[in-house]
């Protein structure tokens, strides 16, 4: 429904323009790129498909190899490329991150030193630690110093806390639906931005009213518009006994379905991990703030305190590069300096 | 769609003094009198709450930062059910009798 399109500025930071971009490419013109940094997935979309893949140095060559043969007619200025940054948990103190803040900036830095212009950065919650308002403000000022023409992000159960995400909506939820969530598109893109962690019942729960909202919102969309999904809980069962999967996702999932492609991305488990269902491909992220353990490996999930030099590392520092006029993009591994 | 239920012991257990460890209540069940003022302390070191199960509960602490304690006082016999906001697999119960 063309209603809920457009639906204002959700994060009010950053220009607010709109990305938009033609809707006239094809498949056949399909440019995809994707790695990963300091909890960033990154995705490179062209109108028509959307592909994400998550590359590390030894598959660097490929991924550069078939973006490079994607892009075979067409250009760079037709492709949407935008960052996903999470968990960034500011307010966080314990000895897993001391310096939580510090870590974000960085991430930061390496969204700024890309070498091209996000799009937007989606920052897919958990922002902070204690959802109190110092800091929301905090986080919100240092992700103004993104170099992205928007960002939008979805809260995290950690930053609602108490108040059922008042907090976070007073500083993040300007034109925003509901209880906060949002759709948008760009580059023939779809997007839609849910909110799960609000009425936790072990799990993440989305409730009808959202659900209708996403039944409506894709209403009126052609099944071969691809889909993207945010939400910081992850909607697939990752590990239920750690709260790691929402409740009535199904519900969603199934208006999914009669799309060709349709991409989930969330947070919350401070992981990476990939899984495909179809036409559905749910990619969690890492985080900027501290590991947590990999399911069932530990007797809850405690964040892991790890050597200063390994923590790095779990950050996934990794950078993605794309230098203008060439058709390939560089990845490369950088731990955090 | 239901997690299995933490590890921790659901055997009642008498006091006043609920501690918050590795991502659990301990003890997962507390048995109480009418009138005890039962004291929840956070040994972890991430946040955690102690929330009532049901709205309008009557528990509902601040997020409580590592060694924070949170004090309720109950008043009313029956079964009381909690659980943290932040990591809602984390449940408890406190029972509370004449």
């Amino acid at each position: 429904m063309t209603e809920y399109h457009d639906s204002g500025d959700p994060a009010p930071v950053g220009d607010a323009e709109q990305p938009a971009g033609p809707n006239s490419m094809t498949r056949r013109q399909l440019l995809r790129h994707a790695g990963w940094f300091g909890g960033a997935v990154v995705l490179t979309v062209a109108s028509g498909e959307v592909i994400s893949h998550i590359a590390d140095s030894r598959n660097t060559a490929a991924a550069a190899t078939a973006g490079g043969t994607a892009a075979d007619g067409t250009t760079a200025s037709g492709a949407l490329r935008f960052v996903q940054v999470s968990d960034s948990h500011i307010g966080f103190q314990g000895p897993a991150n001391t310096d939580v803040a510090g870590s974000f900036i960085e991430a930061i830095h390496q969204v700024n030193s890309l070498g091209f212009r996000p799009d937007f950065v989606m920052h897919s919650g958990d922002l902070t630690h204690l959802s109190t308002a110092a800091q929301f403000d905090q986080v919100r000022q240092m992700m103004t110093g993104m170099q992205t023409d928007r960002v939008f992000t979805v809260p995290g159960e950690h930053d609602s806390i108490g108040d059922a995400g008042r907090a976070y909506r007073q500083t993040f939820g300007k034109g925003t639906l509901g209880d906060g969530w949002y759709s948008f598109d760009t580059h023939g893109v779809h997007f839609i931005a849910l909110v799960n962690t609000l009425s936790l019942e072990k799990l993440g729960h989305l409730g009808n009213e959202q659900i209708e909202f996403v039944r409506r919102d894709l209403a009126g969309l052609s099944s071969d518009t691809p889909v993207v999904v945010f939400s910081h809980i992850p909607l697939f069962a990752m590990y239920p006994k750690w709260g790691w999967s929402t409740d009535d996702a199904l519900r969603i999932i199934a208006l999914l379905r009669r799309f060709s492609s349709v991409t989930c991305l969330n947070g919350h488990v401070h992981q990476l991990f990939t899984k495909t269902e179809g036409n559905i491909t749910f990619h969690s992220a890492t985080t900027t703030a501290y590991p947590l353990p990999k399911p069932g490996r530990a007797p809850a999930p405690t964040p892991q305190v790890v050597p200063a030099r390994q923590l790095k590392d779990a950050l996934g520092i990794r950078t993605v590069g794309y230098r203008q006029g060439d058709r390939e993009l560089a990845i490369k591994d950088e731990r955090l300096a | 769609m239901s997690p299995p239920s933490k590890g921790a012991s659901t055997a009642p257990v008498a006091g006043d003094a609920v501690a918050i460890k590795n991502f659990a209540f301990s003890p997962a069940t507390l048995k109480v009198k009418v009138g005890t003022t039962v004291t929840w302390t956070n040994q972890d070191t991430d946040a955690h709450t102690v929330t009532s199960a049901k709205a309008g509960g009557p528990l509902h602490s601040a997020a409580l930062a590592t060694h924070a304690t949170y004090r309720y006082r109950f008043t009313k016999p029956g079964t009381y059910a909690y659980l943290c906001t932040i990591h809602p697999f984390m449940t408890a119960t406190v029972e509370v009798t004449r």
